[in-house]
């Protein structure tokens, strides 16, 4: 049986136009929603995968302001069945804040007799992207850690976890409790149901205050860098535009 | 004193790592002539401790016994803690790797300080103030990295690798390490080396063909492979294609890939984000492929198509082979 907790960021959605805070300290998500990041939902459906075919639990948790229970529920609703919410503004937090933060919950549980032997995270946030919280999470809690993981196989008290290295895949073998860092690529996160969204309603979120004030993320402003003017030659639409693309192929001489 | 860790590649230091070095350069520059010392873990040729020499470095400590044939995060983040005792450094950098990230993330947790994540520049050395990408590159964050030693990772392609005007001693020296068992625990058991290898003449290829996630999947690539056989060139693919699987990761262009400059690159359904940008940008003229009018890509080329790659690229390729 392995009991997983998955750590998860509400962040603004930043496919479409970015937009700032009047503060320049963070992303202003008001008009363009929020969500997670790619790692993550990888990251929570490898939660949800190996609790279930351990028969462990899979519990969700954040810090975030009141909001963030709305990337809470969306967890749930996939098949997390716990859910832990430290309610505070995130800006604040640098990822030292985060890891202390995410550590107390770790041991608040474990003073319930609720014991998280793997901790998943994002290898990367989506909006302050410190490639950190998990490394210093495992020092706080003296755990083993990995970063940058794909897929995750658990065999009793241990796991196994794979990534892709510079030459090749590699393969790491941690004995449990452990962290483990995960990239998107290696499962395929999975849809809610209909079902998993009204379970996922009646579960009662578990609130909880900061164990201590932040230090803060060392952040001074943000800023947009200025779109360059584009210079762009439209060669026409479609397939229409592949004798134009060839006559200009020749005049760069790359043609054989 | 500033000390850069550098990772080697086919026997040679990475091109993101001599990028590093130049980075360092600038800052050892506006500190007054601060020495430049590397740490490296593994062997490490001739060739890579010459190019180190013509970057102006001047120790080069290594880290190569047997414990660390095998790689782990906690490991190496020892082997650049004792180069950091030795050489008293107060800066401690490494290129924008997963592998720099990590190692530098541990050393960064073990000392106490903050580590700042993709650097592309710095405004000041009192305080020192660094500037570094976040949100996926597509905004700037000013940081202020206060305590020492200040730890951070320098974003791929931010700046251009360029030698040293008079070159360093890159003297060797060797590095006694003592690893933890917790660093042993954690490093890989195996790995299952990848099909096809590196080289696939990527980086010097004239002529590059690029698809990202408008290719649709696995069997999407046929179209855009045919382009480059038909072009002499190479298939080039973004990080969402290397991430879902599509392709193996040599062919990714960008940041965390590979940096190419061709004569010509077509990206076909690739968006532009500023991480695959920093890999193609020295491109001389790029033709773009893509539904949409408003994709970064499109409006950063020089020529665009505006259209469905599984439509315009097959036709770009019947017009080729009727010529
Ligand atoms: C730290 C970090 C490092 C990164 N490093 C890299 C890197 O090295 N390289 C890299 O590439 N990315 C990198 N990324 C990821 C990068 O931010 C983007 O997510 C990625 O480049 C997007 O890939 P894409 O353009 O294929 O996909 P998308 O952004 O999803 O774009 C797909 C594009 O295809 C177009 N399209 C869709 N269907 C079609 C069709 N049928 N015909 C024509 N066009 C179509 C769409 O209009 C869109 O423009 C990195 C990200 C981070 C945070
Ligand atoms: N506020 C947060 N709440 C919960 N998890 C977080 C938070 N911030 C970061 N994390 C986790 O840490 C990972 C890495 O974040 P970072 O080191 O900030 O890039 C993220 O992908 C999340 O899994």
């Amino acid at each position: 049986m392995v009991n997983v907790l998955v750590c998860i960021k509400r962040v603004p959605d930043s496919s479409g136009e970015v937009l700032l805070t009047d503060d320049a300290q963070s992303v202003d998500g008001r008009h363009v929603g929020f969500t997670i990041s790619d790692h993550e939902n990888c990251a929570v459906e490898q939660a949800i995968q190996l609790a279930t075919a351990t028969g462990g639990e899979a519990t969700v948790a954040t810090l975030g302001p009141a909001e963030a229970a709305e990337q809470l529920r969306g967890a749930l609703a996939l098949g997390c069945t716990a859910a832990t919410h430290v309610v505070a503004d995130s800006t604040g937090f640098g990822p030292a804040d985060v890891a202390r933060e995410l550590a107390a919950v770790v041991r608040a549980h474990e003073a319930e007799g609720r014991s998280h032997d793997l901790i998943l995270l994002g290898n990367d946030a989506a909006d302050s992207g410190d490639f950190q919280v998990g490394i210093r999470l495992s020092y706080l809690l003296d755990r083993p850690v990995v970063t940058g993981i794909g897929t995750i196989e658990a065999d009793g008290s241990a796991i196994s976890a794979t990534c892709d290295g510079p030459t090749g895949q590699e393969v790491y073998e941690l004995p449990l409790p452990a962290v483990v860092t995960m990239l998107e690529g290696g499962v395929e996160p999975r849809y809610p149901t209909v079902s998993g969204r009204m379970k996922a309603k009646k579960i009662v979120i578990e609130e909880r205050e900061p164990s201590a004030a932040p230090a803060g993320a060392k952040r001074i402003k943000l800023k947009v860098p200025p779109p360059v003017p584009s210079q762009v030659q439209v060669l026409g639409e479609g397939s229409s535009a592949a004798d134009a693309v060839v006559d200009l192929f020749v005049s760069l001489g790359v043609t054989r | 004193m500033i000390l850069v860790l550098i990772e080697t590649e086919d026997g040679q230091v990475a091109e993101v790592s001599l990028e590093s070095l130049t980075f360092a350069r600038g800052l050892s520059a506006a500190g007054g002539g601060v020495p430049i010392d590397v740490v490296a873990v593994g062997a490490l040729p001739d060739a890579a401790r010459a190019q180190l020499s013509s970057y102006a470095v001047r120790d080069v400590y290594l880290a190569d016994d047997d414990s660390f044939t095998a790689y782990s995060g906690g490991a190496w983040a020892s082997a650049v803690q004792a180069a950091q005792a030795k050489t008293s450094a107060v800066v401690v950098m490494a290129a924008g790797t997963n592998r720099g990230c990590e190692v530098l993330a541990h050393v960064a947790a073990r000392a106490g300080v903050a580590m700042a994540a993709n650097v592309i520049g710095f405004q000041g050395l009192a305080p020192f103030v660094v500037e570094r990408q976040v949100v996926g590159g597509q905004v700037i964050e000013e940081m202020v990295l206060d305590e020492r030693p200040a730890v951070f990772t320098v974003a791929g392609h931010a700046v251009e690798a360029s030698p040293a005007a008079a070159p360093g001693a890159a003297a060797m020296q060797a590095l006694a390490v003592s690893l933890s068992p917790a660093d042993l625990a954690t490093r890989a058991v195996r790995t299952v080396p990848r099909e096809g290898g590196e080289g696939s003449g990527l980086k010097s290829a004239r002529v590059v063909v690029g698809a990202g996630r408008g290719a649709g999947g696995p069997d999407g690539f046929g179209p855009c492979l045919e382009l480059a056989e038909l072009l002499g060139g190479s298939l080039g693919v973004s990080r969402v294609v290397t991430s879902l699987g599509w392709r193996p990761h040599h062919e990714q262009v960008g940041q965390t890939g590979t940096r190419i400059s061709p004569e010509l690159y077509i990206p076909c359904g690739i968006s532009g984000a500023i991480q695959h940008w920093a890999g193609c940008s020295s491109s001389k003229v790029i033709v773009a492929v893509n539904t949409d009018a408003e994709a970064p890509m499109v409006t950063k080329a020089t020529y665009a198509v505006i259209g469905d790659m599984h439509e315009v690229v097959p036709a770009i390729n019947e017009r080729l082979k009727s010529r």
